[in-house]
């Protein structure tokens, strides 16, 4: 491992292991590296070790096994010079409803050391930077799902951190509060900030993160930008759902030049990886119609995050069909195509 | 105390008394509760004070030490249920993501117990002298009233502490709350111990620290300025704190297992 200055360094781990009483290995000889001012995103399904990782990063769990280092710094022997170089916000925005956000700056930045003259500024500053200078001075309790994670967020960064941790940031809130949160970690990360994210989300991980590890059963099980993960697996997908289902059968016939059968699909419909790329589409609505096949949807799905995940781990990803407000990235729907 | 330490307690301090005056749900039931017990016991026990040897001829002089600690109960449920609520929610692992000092959080964390055991003090005073009790240390044992209650708040609020890091858990806190209460009814509430004729009873309430608080109250009260008593009560306070933040550090070494 390396010894950089806390600016210049990102994370480093090698072989992190979590084990808890009486339970499997919560993290399982993890391998990181995040280079400085990247954007990492952590992806997998709930209960894949995400949570765990990120409080060993930040010091709060001492790992059962290996090392890692976090902006230069040992997370085991070093863990009070870890804490001044980064921030995080967890899982749950942790914020007291009776205290207003301006009330949560001040103690956050007094506790952090920062001089007294400079807090208050400090404060307004990122209050402002995270749109809530006019809800400054109102109780948290009365805030909404997305006020709460952006004062979360402008906690996390009151003492210029160098590296942010943020633990699912957006479960839970909105299109326009995720979106709003997007263009803030983006931004962060164009001033220099290592951002450690952690997802469920794909679209999430596919939106923000330069590059993305995929986490399951504790085990990292791919990692790269999502480009390269959706290079390797490279060809589209077509879904078609018969109108009929009695005719599964002759779809799954008519269908069976194009390439690949994948899993039966969420819709009770019937997946095909196809050798030949997008350009097969026309082909494939011919061939159904040919057949007699009444088509509710058909759906060129690109390679997704998602067909990595299944790839790598024979399954989908777990609430990938839960990300609210919109529709997973790369598909294109075509309704009721084919025979009347 | 160094000047971060001390900038520390003063910023939690801060929180924890903002905290404990926006919750009336907190302040009323310590105020109102103690205020009503003591309006029914001197009324029906009044006839209590025609004991030989009872030491005033005023059941609601005598009474007046109960809500006293009545209300320092509270501050076991009210201080605990804070940090629980705390620990719930993740606001604790906020605070130790920062340089904040275990010795710090315990200590700011009791700002809010000052607050309530300085109002509780000075409203139980007032009720029970507008109603009639007496004072026989004057304004001087008026003072010593105030801050005998303010430490036995504190002590009691240390116990809640140790519970809530313990747990984690802000309905185990309360829990406890009548456990407490017992130690109360198992004292000289109602009764001098010299008067208490069943000896079972006499026994448990002569072991009971509890009885030696009340009574460094009623000398205050009835007799005066006794200072056996005083110091026997203020070191009783000061040790039930000061093993109460013993235990809480280390519940809280525990519950932060930060590296």
């Amino acid at each position: 491992m390396t010894n950089e200055s806390p600016e210049r360094a990102g994370i480093e781990a090698e072989g992190l292991v979590r084990e808890f009483k009486n339970g499997p290995r919560a993290v399982d000889e993890i391998d990181l590296r995040v280079q400085p001012g990247e954007i990492y995103g952590f992806l997998g399904p709930n209960g894949a070790g995400k949570s765990t990782t990120v409080l060993m990063l930040t010091t709060l769990l001492p790992p059962t096994a290996g090392t890692a280092r976090v902006a230069g710094f040992d997370i085991t022997s070093e863990g009070g010079r870890v804490r001044g170089a980064i921030g995080a916000a967890l899982q749950e925005a942790a914020l007291d409803p009776l205290l207003s956000g301006r009330e949560h700056m001040r103690l956050q930045t007094a506790l952090h050391g920062l001089p007294t003259a400079e807090r208050d500024e400090r404060s307004a500053e990122l209050l402002a930077r995270v749109g809530l200078s006019e809800a400054a001075d109102r109780r948290v309790g009365g805030y909404s799902g997305g006020m709460k994670r952006r004062l979360d967020l402008a906690l996390a960064l009151a003492h210029r951190p160098s590296i942010l941790f943020l633990d699912e940031p957006t479960t839970g809130l909105d299109i326009q509060s995720r979106t709003a949160l997007w263009d803030e970690v983006t931004g962060l990360a164009k001033e220099g900030v290592t951002v450690f994210l952690t997802t469920q989300y794909l679209e999430e991980a596919d939106a923000l993160a330069d590059r993305v590890g995929i986490i399951d059963h504790g085990k990292i099980v791919a990692e790269g930008t999502p480009a390269e993960l959706k290079a390797e697996i490279g060809r589209p997908t077509v879904e078609a759902v018969p109108r009929d289902p009695a005719d599964q059968a002759g779809a799954a016939e008519a269908l069976r030049p194009f390439g690949e059968r994948c899993d039966p699909t969420r819709r009770g419909g019937l997946s095909v990886r196809l050798d030949g790329g997008e350009s097969q589409l026309a082909d494939v609505v011919r061939a159904l119609d040919a057949a007699g096949i009444a088509v509710e949807q058909l759906q060129l799905h690109q390679p997704s995050l998602d067909d990595v995940f299944l790839a790598k781990t024979g399954r989908s990803l777990e609430g990938a069909g839960d990300a609210p407000e919109s529709g997973e990235p790369g598909s294109e729907e075509m309704e009721a195509v084919g025979a009347p | 105390m160094s000047g971060r330490l001390r900038n520390q307690v003063g910023q939690l301090a801060r929180r924890s008394v903002l905290r404990t005056l926006r919750q009336p749900g907190q302040i009323v039931p310590a105020l109102i509760f103690p205020l009503f017990l003591l309006a029914v016991n001197s009324g029906g026990l009044k006839d209590a004070t025609n004991l030989p040897g009872f030491p005033t001829d005023s059941y609601l002089t005598f009474a007046l030490a109960v809500p006293f600690m009545q209300g320092a109960l509270f501050s076991v449920m009210n201080a605990g249920t804070d940090l629980a609520r705390d620990i719930e929610t993740g606001f604790l692992n906020r605070l130790a993501l920062t340089p904040l000092r275990g010795a710090a959080l315990l200590s700011g964390l009791l700002a809010g117990a000052i607050v309530l055991g300085l109002v509780q003090a000075v409203t139980y005073l007032a009720v029970g002298l507008i109603a009639g009790a007496d004072l026989a240390a004057g304004a001087g044992g008026a003072l010593v009233i105030v801050l005998l209650a303010v430490s036995t708040t504190v002590a009691f609020g240390t116990l809640g502490l140790f519970a809530a890091l313990r747990t984690g858990n802000g309905e185990a806190v309360q829990s406890l709350f009548p456990v407490f209460f017992v130690f109360l009814f198992i004292s000289s509430m109602a009764l001098p111990l010299d008067l208490i004729q069943t000896q079972w009873f006499h026994d448990i309430a002569s072991a009971n620290p509890v009885s030696y608080l009340l009574q460094a109250y009623r000398s205050l009260l009835i007799e005066g300025w006794n200072l056996g008593d005083l110091a026997l009560g203020f070191a009783i306070a000061t040790t039930i704190g000061a093993i109460g933040m013993w235990a809480a550090a280390g519940a809280l070494k525990t519950r932060l297992v930060r590296t």
